[in-house]
């Protein structure tokens, strides 16, 4: 029996790096240190695993690698997405793919934290790593997100209770939820307020004006005073963070909403320190941000049709491109959009010849023309990820694969399709 | 290969504008050799370009990439049957920045500032910039440890955690950023001189510095401690950088003042503010042991950015651009701004003069090297323009007319006469940072040395325009760009250096206690480095 220490999980933006995993006879026998989703990650890293396919005919991997550059060789306008659960290499070589077919390319962001993005470009923001949080927050702002169920050990390792540096732990910090509907989250922290669906952009603002100084009486469904006493607590801490997710990024208002988190932020530093991070929710969302922005300039929604990057969020994100159903093919890495995307999307991708590259089988796998099983990085092959906050770790390789790793896949289909 | 008939400029040889033939051999200078013969007449010969401070890779970089889209696309590069596809402008991405550094006939590149903690993602992006040799500084002036040793006064441990930081990030030298600064900046605050406190731990820039120089030292490391000053961009705070070299001075070691034009400034607030270069220039005249490159000002779009958050917030503050800020437990901070350096601005104007000041009074070319803090003064691919404004004294009154009216009497530049000569620019660009680097096979065309060479077609009268295409580039000993062209890509070695030194044992446990991520995963695996050198310590 093999006892693997220090390993990152693969699974969400959090990147515990502190898993043991027990290996017997080339099987993952057991996990400790990890939370309930990538315990089931680890375990059943075997179970329902993808098969070399073309056209709904079992063919060796090197028929199916041939066919998927077949098809984006001959396609005019093909789509390239995913990327977020495979490693920094693999995504390198999806950007080399893109650059070569002319492709447009786009990353699992486009769909969550794109708007996130969006207005960091208009406006830039206040971040930090998570460590700086366990060390030093006395208050915690979480808005729009429910770490207690998506990012089952944030609040242990990083924002609520860890002791760090400066903070002894739970009862040195005061945190808040903000959302919709109280969910797990809500019952962790010493306050919760309820803001209307559909208007964070509304109590994001009233807090600004509250903050200088504006006589608020109350916004979004939330009486002026908790809102003039929220303004008061982010004033006053010595460290704060605002953590958000899906619930500000994709309701009413999107990147707006999200201008006005970072905006209320960078206003906050006129009185004390403050940050803000965006809950990534995919192990290696934010490597694929990180890539595609060293290789191109832009982090997602990204055309080479014209021999250099070109881009434009809405024209050349996934789901725009196949709801107007202009791209004429796909390759879909590490990813499952059929599972996520509109109806119509989904349709179009049914409808033209798509290529999957993924470790199991998946609603994507079931309708493409060409299926590429690959290995799991961070179980059965080694990389690079970025943790939420930008932190690179390297994953490992904790049983031996059959199958490739991803980016040994792109590496083929390249030198086909005439790298 | 011969490189027939060129005129060389080899300073680290005491070679002057020479008529004489070079031979290559295994990527190598060689006495003798046969085989592909370049005819270098009419042209200028110097070794390749060395730059010893830029901003070209890392999470910072990337942040500054990620925010401009309006900067990219503008600047579209698209790819060719031997080069890929990227974008400009002020931060290029990685390929693009090999390939212009390339055309300038520069080999030779450092990331003046690695974060321990994210290095691993710096070394992710030199591995994806082609052309060029390069390495990484590690940022250690506000690191936990170097305060916590400093406090206790423990050398031993200081020296042992220095040591172990170089080679877990595979670092080449030791960067402070504003020291003590930024850890105050985690708390919203700055530190206001050299003998202010950092919160918590009770120690002093000045002792931070002053110990880091002793370590340094006493490491034997190549290059001596690479220090962005305290006070940086402060109307009238040029005194705390000559107190910062006399720190240095009086614990007898050796300090790299980087982008000096940033800490010159004279006068009392921005309305006043004044170039202060004439006394900066005569404390590093005055000692042997220090030395600094520019920052010089390049009128046009820049990206700030700096390891120094509080600087970044001021410069937010007076702009109203956008402002990232990015700070990294135990360790450091960084901020990212646009900036626009307008010559009717007065006082964008004022700083332009003060670069090229220090370079005119600094009296010996060794101590100084031409760097735009790039992009944070403007973008390296402008150097050309800096080697203009050093070699003529017409080119700066030229310049000098079209700028805010009042610039030139805050400053002493209108009446400066010297002018560079090809043998100076050369030291400042190749010569002076390869021997601070310690690069012995660097910035010459010795015997021996690494076949890194650039020829140019040297025009008079069109000095920018000579330096900004280079005819020919040479690297290890192959031909890689041509008329300005890159013919073939290339990909060179990361340099590291490899002091003794382990990690303290009581830091392992504060190490599982703090930081976020476990200590068997913190140090860069050997997978980061598929082409490197360990540049040995004296």
């Amino acid at each position: 029996m093999v006892l693997c220490k220090g390993v990152v999980c693969p699974f969400c933006g959090c990147l515990c790096d502190d898993l043991e995993v027990e290996v017997e006879n080339g099987r993952i026998v057991s996990t400790k240190n990890a939370c309930p989703v990538s315990r089931s990650k680890f375990l059943s890293h075997a179970e329902d695993r993808a098969k070399p396919m073309v056209g709904g005919r079992e063919v060796s991997v090197e028929e199916a690698i041939g066919e998927a550059a077949r098809i984006l060789r001959e396609a005019d306008f093909p789509l390239i997405y995913g990327l977020s659960s495979t490693e920094s290499d693999a995504q390198r070589m999806a950007v080399r793919l893109a650059e070569l077919t002319g492709a447009s390319l786009d990353n699992t962001s486009s769909t969550c934290h794109g708007p996130t993005v969006l207005a960091a470009q208009e406006c830039g923001a206040v971040k930090c790593t998570l460590g700086e949080v366990k060390n030093r927050a006395d208050l915690i702002v979480f808005w729009g997100c429910n770490p207690a169920e998506a990012h089952i050990r944030h609040p242990i390792r990083y924002s609520l209770t860890p002791a760090g540096m400066y903070r002894q732990g739970k009862k040195d910090r005061f945190v808040v939820h903000v959302d919709v509907r109280e969910t797990r989250t809500s019952k962790m922290v010493n306050q919760f307020v309820k803001v209307q669906m559909g208007k964070d952009y509304e109590l994001l603002s009233a807090l600004r004006a509250a903050l200088r100084g504006y006589e608020v009486k109350g916004a979004a469904g939330v009486p002026g005073e908790v809102i003039r006493g929220l303004a008061e607590r982010m004033k006053g801490c010595r460290f704060g963070i605002i953590f958000f997710g899906m619930g500000l990024t994709m309701s009413r208002g999107k990147n707006l909403n999200i201008d006005a988190a970072l905006r209320l932020v960078r206003d906050l530093n006129e009185h004390t320190k403050f940050l803000i991070m965006p809950m990534r929710g995919h192990f290696n969302v934010s490597g694929a941000n990180e890539v595609l922005t060293w290789l191109t300039g832009y982090p997602f929604a990204v055309n080479f049709s014209r021999g250099y990057p070109v881009y434009n969020p809405g024209e050349f994100s996934a789901v725009d491109l196949l709801c107007r159903e202009e791209c004429d093919a796909a390759l879909i890495l590490a990813s499952d959009p059929a599972a996520h995307f509109p109806a119509a999307a989904v349709r179009h991708l049914a409808s033209i010849p798509t290529v999957v590259i993924d470790p199991k089988v998946s609603l994507t796998s079931k309708l493409a023309r060409v299926v590429i099983p690959s290995a799991i990085a961070g179980i059965e092959c080694e990389g690079t990820a970025y943790r939420m906050d930008g932190v690179p770790l390297r994953l490992k390789r904790i049983v031996d694969s059959p199958y490739l790793p991803d980016r040994e896949i792109l590496e083929r289909i390249i030198e086909r399709v005439g790298g | 290969m011969i490189i027939k008939n060129g005129t060389v400029y080899d300073p680290l040889n005491g070679i002057n504008g020479e008529r004489m033939d070079l031979f290559i051999e295994g990527g190598r200078m060689v006495e003798e050799a046969k085989g592909e013969v370049i005819d270098a007449s009419g042209l200028i010969v110097l070794p390749g370009g060395v730059d010893l401070h830029s901003h070209v890779a890392g999470s910072k970089v990337n942040l500054g990439r990620l925010m401009r889209p309006e900067d990219h696309r503008r600047d579209p590069v698209p790819r060719t049957e031997i080069t890929r596809s990227g974008t400009g402008y002020t931060v290029p991405t990685t390929y693009v920045t090999g390939y212009r550094y390339a055309i300038l006939g520069y080999t030779t590149v450092m990331e003046a500032a690695m974060p321990p903690l994210t290095a691993r993602h710096v070394h992710e992006e030199l591995n994806d910039i082609p052309m060029v040799d390069k390495g990484a500084f590690t940022m250690m002036g506000n690191n936990h440890f170097v305060m916590k040793y400093l406090k206790e006064g423990n050398w031993e441990n200081l020296r042992n955690f220095v040591g172990w930081l170089l080679k877990a990030t595979k670092g080449y030298a030791i960067k402070l950023v504003n020291p003590g600064g930024v850890e105050n900046w985690k708390w919203g605050k700055n530190v206001e001189g050299l003998d202010d406190r950092v919160e918590n731990y009770g120690v002093t820039p000045r002792e931070i510095i002053r110990g880091l120089a002793r370590v340094n030292e006493e490491l034997g490391l190549p290059h001596p401690i690479h220090v962005h000053c305290n006070k940086l961009g402060v109307p009238g705070g040029f005194g705390t950088v000559i107190e910062t070299v006399e720190t240095v001075m009086a614990e007898k070691a050796r300090i790299h003042v980087t982008h000096i034009q940033f800490n010159s400034y004279g006068g009392e607030d921005w309305a006043t503010l004044s170039s202060a270069a004439p006394e900066v220039a005569k404390a590093l005249n005055r000692f042997a042991g220090a030395t600094c490159d520019l920052g010089q000002v390049i009128f046009g779009e820049a990206t700030t950015m700096t390891g120094d958050g509080p600087w970044q917030h001021q410069l937010f503050k007076l702009t109203g651009n956008k402002w990232y800020n990015s700070d990294v437990e135990m360790e450091v901070g960084a901020g990212i701004v646009p900036y626009t350096f307008k010559p009717k601005s007065l006082v964008n104007a004022v700083q332009w003069t003060i670069g090229l000041e220090v370079a005119l009074l600094v009296e010996d070319p060794w101590k100084l090297v031409l760097t735009t803090d790039h992009p944070n003064a403007g973008p390296f691919y402008r150097y050309p323009k800096v080697i203009e404004w050093l070699m003529s004294k017409k080119a700066r009154e030229k310049t000098l007319s079209e700028i805010h009216r009042v610039a030139p009497s805050r400053s002493t530049l209108p009446s400066l006469d010297r002018e560079y000569s090809l043998y100076e620019i050369a030291v400042v660009t190749r010569a002076a940072p390869a021997r601070l680097l310690g690069l012995k096979r660097k910035g010459h065309l010795g015997v021996g040395a690494d076949a890194d060479v650039a020829l140019y077609e040297f025009r008079e009268d069109d000095i920018e325009g000579s330096f900004s295409r280079a005819r020919y580039v040479i690297k290890d000993g192959e031909i890689v760009v041509k008329d300005g062209r890159v013919v073939k890509e290339c990909w060179g070695r990361t340099f590291w250096v490899s002091p003794p030194g382990e990690l303290p044992e009581d830091a392992r446990q504060e190490f599982e206690r703090h930081y976020t991520v476990s200590l068997e995963n913190y140090p860069v695996e050997s997978e980061y480095l598929p082409r490197s050198e360990v540049i040995p310590c004296r």
